[in-house]
């Protein structure tokens, strides 16, 4: 089954063209990396991946659903997203901040010390997230996708502020995800970093997407 | 999660976040304070007047630094944050009565602190049973708070936010702040609440429904 389907799928904002004519296949079971420079479009690809923007052409689905149409708030809970910034907040504890997201995710709140530890920060649980450094915000990130568990992972520069342990954890993140039959999309600027991370890599340039 | 825990929830967060932040507390209520202390050094030693005007500032006062427990800096949304609560599946209304609750009781606590100011700075004649007037008055709290939660979201992502929200305020809290104040006034000259109540209900009735049918469309245009 296809987890992700695009066709000629453009995206303008405003006037500036972001995404151009994009065709993208996606399979249970794969990992996709997505390469360029600065501002060719990489993030905004990664927002239609997750249905969070709407495509202004072509045609499009994620998970089933198709990309515009009011049937893709059914399929957001089987979609995490890693972006630039952790998606903590400054003011909870990391512990708080993922018992926060067990709750509104409907998992057992029992789960978040086993999860914290996973990625190796049970001793920092109870200090609050503007304390913590960027590299144990960016794991705490990753232990939001460990503990939801989405079908369909999206990755923003995941290496990003990440040491040589904590990239296993990224690795982690990919292996469940493919576990469950999902599928793990991450996109970077720097083409060697996602070789690990990736089974087939596509450029994409201009916004356009070059195999 | 259903809808009232999601409520429960997002407000235990806000309220969490405050504590650690104490931006209403540490802050707005000293400044409301001093707001609330201003008016009769400014107008002098005519305590007839400033006890005649003692609740009506209580209420400007208490308007104006509602809007800013709002719009508090520890209970805004980044993009990060909004993201993954649409991928997490939330009602976006659930989101919006459960920032408007805490905001309501953080608003409740304000004007707990102004009221004995009020009363401190300048000695007003409060007619017998003014007690019945904090119905009225917590109803308006809730009303201010939903009213400034709802601004908050017009204006989420603009550079221009914390002047707008005001304005997109100010009507809307017309009704809440001529409810409120005027209960007490019509205490003071024998008459019934009832009325200015029913007008601070249905006001917090139709920011309720307003929330409810923006919520969603307000969300997708965030991003």
């Amino acid at each position: 089954m296809s987890i992700v389907r695009l066709q000629g799928v453009s995206l303008t904002i405003g006037v500036t063209p972001i995404l151009r004519d994009v065709d993208l296949d996606l399979a249970e079971g794969e990992r996709l990396g997505i390469a360029g420079p600065n501002g060719v479009g990489k993030t905004t690809l990664l927002m239609v991946l997750a249905t969070l923007q709407s495509p202004t052409g072509g045609t499009g689905s994620v998970l089933g659903a198709v990309l515009g149409t009011p049937e893709i708030t059914t399929v957001r809970r089987e979609i995490g997203l890693s972006g630039h910034a952790p998606a903590l907040y400054d003011d909870l504890t990391l512990a708080e901040n993922l018992l926060h997201v067990a709750r509104l995710a409907d998992v057992d709140s029992e789960e978040v010390p086993r999860t914290l530890a996973e990625v190796g920060l049970e001793a920092a649980a109870d200090r609050r997230a503007v304390h913590c450094s960027e590299g144990m915000r960016r794991r705490a990130d990753l232990a939001r996708l460990l503990l939801t568990r989405p079908r369909l992972v999206l990755l923003d520069e995941a290496h990003a502020g990440l040491d040589a342990d904590a990239r296993v954890i990224v690795d982690e993140v990919g292996r469940r995800v493919l576990g469950r039959g999902g599928a793990f999309v991450t996109v970077s600027h720097d083409p060697a970093a996602l070789g690990r991370q990736a089974d087939r890599v596509v450029e994409l340039a201009a916004g356009m997407v070059r195999s | 999660m259903r809808f009232w825990p999601q409520v429960i929830e997002f407000a235990r967060r806000d309220l969490i976040a405050e504590r650690r932040a104490g931006e209403v507390v540490a802050i707005v209520v000293p400044f409301g304070a001093v707001a609330l202390m201003t008016l009769p050094l400014a107008l002098g030693i005519d305590s007839a007047v400033i006890s005649r005007v003692g609740p009506a500032m209580f209420w400007v006062v208490s308007l104006l630094f509602a809007m800013q427990i709002a719009l508090r800096h520890s209970a805004a949304d980044r993009p990060e944050h909004r993201a993954m609560l649409s991928l997490l599946g939330i009602d976006p209304f659930a989101r919006l009565m459960g920032r408007s609750a805490s905001s309501a009781l953080l608003i409740g606590v304000f004007m707990a602190a102004m009221f004995p100011m009020m009363i401190l700075f300048y000695s007003p004649d409060l007619p017998d049973g003014w007690p019945a007037a904090v119905v009225p008055t917590v109803l308006a709290a809730a009303g201010l708070a939903m009213v400034g939660t709802l601004a908050a979201e017009v204006t989420a992502g603009l550079r221009s936010r914390t002047t707008l929200a005001p304005l997109i305020v100010a009507p809307l809290a017309i009704p809440l702040l001529v409810g409120g104040s005027q209960a007490l006034e019509s205490l003071g000259k024998n008459g019934s609440i009832l009325p200015w109540t029913l007008l601070v209900t249905a006001a917090d009735l139709a920011l309720a429904v307003t929330g409810a049918l923006i919520a969603r469309p307000l969300e997708e245009a965030a991003r």
